[in-house]
C-alpha cells in the first residue's frame, strides 16, 4: 500500500484544461496519467492489496468475529494451534485429493474436446457455446443440482447405477465417493471453459507444421503428440496453474453438497477453503482463519513456482536438444 | 510471487507461438473463422467426432434439463423409484413457495444492483487505467503494472479476513456496498484493456488529436472510448457473469436479510428447506438471468474467453 501511495501521489482532480497555455498545461500532461490510474489504484490499494498483506499481520493476533476491532498479540500461536489440529491436516489432504480428482480428468477431457472442436464441421459455433454453458452457472446453483442428482436414496445417479446392477453409493458419507461428487461439480463447470482455451491455443499453431508432419508420413495420433501437444505447452502450463489455484481455494462445492460447514460428518470432504470459513465464521476465530489463508497462499506460491520451474526446465531441455 | 508467475501467466493463450501472425482480433469480439482456417488444422470431422461431441453437449446440458424437471415436480415425485424424467405441472407453485421462503425476489433485485454496479464501475476503472498503461508515458509505469499483473493470480479469497474487519469497522456488514466496492477491483480487467488498447488504438490517432490541442481527458472520451467499446463489452460480459456468480465474499459479507442470489441459494441449501423441488425452483430462478445473457451473447463470451480470459 505504501508503495502505491508513493508511486502515485494524490493526483489533481481532472479539472477542465486551463485556458492558459504553457506551464499549467504541461503540468496537466505530466500528472494526468495518474488521474487515469487513481480510481483503480485507490480501490485496488484499499480492497485488494491491503487485505492480502494485512492477512499476514492478522494471523499473528487473536481476533474474534464478534469484536473484530480488538486484537491481542499471539505470535505464532495461531499457527501452532493450526498444526496441532487434526482437521487441518484432514482438510489439507482433502484439498490435495479433490484437487487431483477434479483437475486431471478436467484438463485431459478438455484437451480431447478441444481437439474435436478444432475439426471443420457443421454447427461449430453452437457446439462451442453449448460446451461452455456450465460456465454460466454459479457454484451454488451447480452444486445444489448435483447434490440432488447424487442423493443417496432417490438420486438419479444411484438410480442409473442400479440399472446396470451397481449397489447405491453413499455420495455424502463415503470419503472417496463424496470427494468424487465434489470433483464432478468442478469438472462439469470448467471442462468446456478449458477446452476453449486449448482450442484457442491449437488455432495458433502454424499450419505448416502439420503439413510438414503429414509429408513425413506422421499419422493423426503422431501429429497430435508431436505437433499439437508441444505447440500447446504454454497454454497447458497456464491452465494447470489456474486450475490448481482454483482447486486450492475450493469452497462452494464442498459447502453446498450437504450444506455443512465441516465438510461432512467426519470432515471427509472438507477443503482448506471450507476449513478457513469454519474457523472464521463458524467458530469466530478470525486470527486462526487468517493463518489458514496465509498457509493457502504459501501453498499456491509453491505450486505455481514448481510449475513454472518444471515448464522452464523442460523448454530449456528441448531447446538444447 | 511476481517473478515465477509472470512468464507462465501471460494470459494470451491465443498467440503463444506467433503473436505477429495471429493477433487476438481486437476489433471484432468473435473468433475470426478465416484465421481459424489458415492457422491450426482443418480436418473434417468424422461420425465418431460428432458422436463424442454430442455426448459432451448432453453432459453439459443435462443438469439444466434436470433442474427444470425437478423444479416442476413435487417432492413426492422426486422420491419415486423409477424417477420422473419429464417436466411436471408444479413449476409455478414451486416458484411461489421459493419466493416466499427464501426471498428470491429481493435476492434477484440485489444481485442485479450489485452485478450492474460492479460491471459499470469495473469497465470504467479498467478502461481508464488500461488506457494509461497502454498509451501514456509516466514515472513508475513499469512498477505499477508489475504490481497489478503480479496480484492477478492471487485469489482475493485469501484477503477476506482483513476485508471483513475493514467493512465491520466501516459498519457495512450486510450492506450492498460491502460487496460492490471490493468487486470493482479487477487486475485482470486492467490487463485485458491494456492489451486491447495497445493493439486497437493507433498512436498516430492520439498524436494527431494532441497536435489539434485536445486535452488528455478529451482524447479519452472522444477517441479512446469509441475504439475501446468492443473490448469494454467483452470485459463487461465476463465481469457481469463473474459478479452474478460470486459466492465466497457475498456469503461472508451479507446475511439472509439482505441476500444476493448466491447467498439465498446457500441458505436454500443450508438444510432448513427440505422440499427438493422448491430448492430446484430457487436454483432455476437464480440461474435464469445469466442463462439469458449467455443465450443472447454466448458467441461474444466464447470469443472473449478464447482471446485469453482468466477465471474470476
Amino acid at each position: 500500500m505504501t508503495l502505491t501511495a508513493s508511486e502515485s501521489p494524490a493526483p489533481p482532480r481532472p479539472v477542465p484544461p486551463p485556458a492558459r497555455r504553457g506551464s499549467a498545461r504541461r503540468a496537466w500532461q505530466t500528472f494526468s496519467p495518474y488521474a487515469y490510474l487513481a480510481p483503480f489504484f485507490t480501490l485496488f490499494a484499499a480492497f485488494g492489496l491491503f487485505p492480502l498483506i494485512y492477512t499476514a499481520f492478522v494471523s499473528l493476533y487473536r481476533v474474534e468475529l464478534q469484536t473484530p476491532g480488538e486484537m491481542e498479540w499471539r505470535g505464532l500461536g495461531n499457527y501452532t494451534a493450526l498444526f496441532g489440529d487434526e482437521y487441518f491436516w484432514t482438510s489439507l489432504r482433502n484439498t490435495f485429493t479433490i484437487g487431483v480428482l477434479s483437475t486431471v480428468p478436467q484438463l485431459v477431457m478438455a484437451l480431447g474436446l478441444a481437439h474435436l472442436l478444432n475439426y471443420r464441421m457443421r454447427g461449430r459455433t453452437f457446439l462451442r457455446t453449448a460446451v461452455l454453458l456450465p460456465y454460466a452457472t454459479s457454484v451454488a446453483a451447480a452444486t445444489l443440482v448435483f447434490a440432488q442428482l447424487f442423493g443417496r436414496d432417490f438420486g438419479l445417479v444411484n438410480y442409473a447405477l442400479g440399472l446396470v446392477g451397481i449397489d447405491p453409493v453413499d455420495w455424502q458419507n463415503g470419503t472417496v465417493a463424496s470427494q468424487i461428487a465434489v470433483s464432478t461439480v468442478v469438472i462439469w463447470r470448467w471442462t468446456g471453459y478449458n477446452a476453449l482455451i486449448y482450442l484457442a491455443g491449437m488455432q495458433s499453431i502454424p499450419h505448416e507444421l502439420y503439413e510438414a508432419a503429414a509429408m513425413d508420413g506422421a499419422s493423426r495420433w503422431r501429429q497430435f503428440f508431436h505437433v499439437t501437444l508441444p505447440g500447446l505447452r504454454p497454454t497447458i502450463v497456464f491452465t494447470v496453474i489456474v486450475s490448481t489455484i482454483g482447486a486450492t481455494q475450493l469452497f462452494g462445492e464442498p459447502l453446498l453438497l450437504e450444506g455443512s460447514i465441516s465438510g461432512g460428518i467426519s470432515h471427509q470432504y472438507q477443503t482448506l477453503g471450507l476449513y478457513m470459513y469454519e474457523q472464521g465464521w463458524g467458530f469466530f476465530h478470525l486470527g486462526r482463519a487468517a493463518a489458514i489463508a496465509w498457509v493457502m497462499l504459501l501453498l499456491i506460491v509453491v505450486i505455481v513456482g514448481a510449475n513454472a520451474l518444471i515448464a522452464r526446465r523442460r523448454s530449456r531441455k528441448e531447446a538444447g536438444r | 510471487m511476481t517473478a515465477p508467475t509472470a512468464p507462465a501467466a501471460t494470459p494470451a493463450p491465443t498467440g503463444p507461438t506467433d503473436p505477429a501472425t495471429t493477433p487476438p482480433a481486437p476489433v471484432r469480439a468473435r473468433v475470426p473463422r478465416r484465421g481459424a482456417r489458415r492457422a491450426g488444422r482443418t480436418l473434417h470431422a468424422g461420425p465418431l467426432a460428432y458422436a463424442i461431441l454430442i455426448v459432451a453437449v448432453l453432459f453439459s446440458a443435462f443438469p439444466f434439463y434436470w433442474t427444470i424437471v425437478a423444479a416442476s415436480r413435487s417432492n413426492a415425485d422426486l422420491a419415486k423409484v423409477p424417477p420422473a424424467l419429464l417436466p411436471g405441472p408444479n413449476l409455478i407453485k414451486n416458484f411461489e413457495a421459493v419466493l416466499e421462503e427464501a426471498d428470491i425476489g429481493k435476492a434477484l433485485l440485489n444481485s442485479l444492483i450489485v452485478s450492474g454496479s460492479i460491471t459499470l464501475g469495473t469497465v470504467l476503472c479498467c478502461t481508464l487505467a488500461g488506457f494509461a498503461f497502454a498509451k501514456l508515458r509516466f514515472r513508475g509505469r513499469g512498477a505499477l503494472l508489475a504490481i497489478t499483473v503480479g496480484t492477478m493470480m492471487i485469489p482475493p479469497q485469501l484477503g477476506v479476513i482483513p476485508l471483513f474487519m475493514l467493512i465491520a469497522e466501516l459498519g457495512w456488514v450486510n450492506q450492498l456496498q460491502a460487496v460492490i466496492l471490493p468487486g470493482l477491483v479487477s487486475a485482470f480487467g486492467v490487463f485485458f484493456m491494456r492489451q486491447y488498447l495497445t493493439q486497437a488504438l493507433p498512436d498516430e490517432l492520439i498524436e494527431a488529436a494532441r497536435v489539434d490541442g485536445a486535452s488528455t481527458a478529451r482524447i479519452f472520451w472522444s477517441i479512446v472510448v469509441p475504439i475501446a467499446r468492443p473490448g469494454m463489452a467483452v470485459l463487461g460480459l465476463l465481469t457481469f457473469m463473474a459478479a452474478w456468480n460470486d459466492f465466497f465474499w457475498p456469503v461472508v459479507a451479507l446475511t439472509s436479510s439482505e441476500p444476493t442470489v448466491q447467498v439465498a441459494l446457500r441458505q436454500l441449501g443450508g438444510g432448513y428447506v427440505h422440499d427438493q423441488s422448491v430448492i430446484m425452483a430457487g436454483t432455476l430462478l437464480g440461474t435464469l438471468p445469466v442463462l439469458l445473457v449467455f443465450g443472447l451473447l454466448g458467441r461474444q463470451i466464447v470469443g472473449g474467453i478464447m482471446q485469453g480470459a482468466v477465471k474470476g
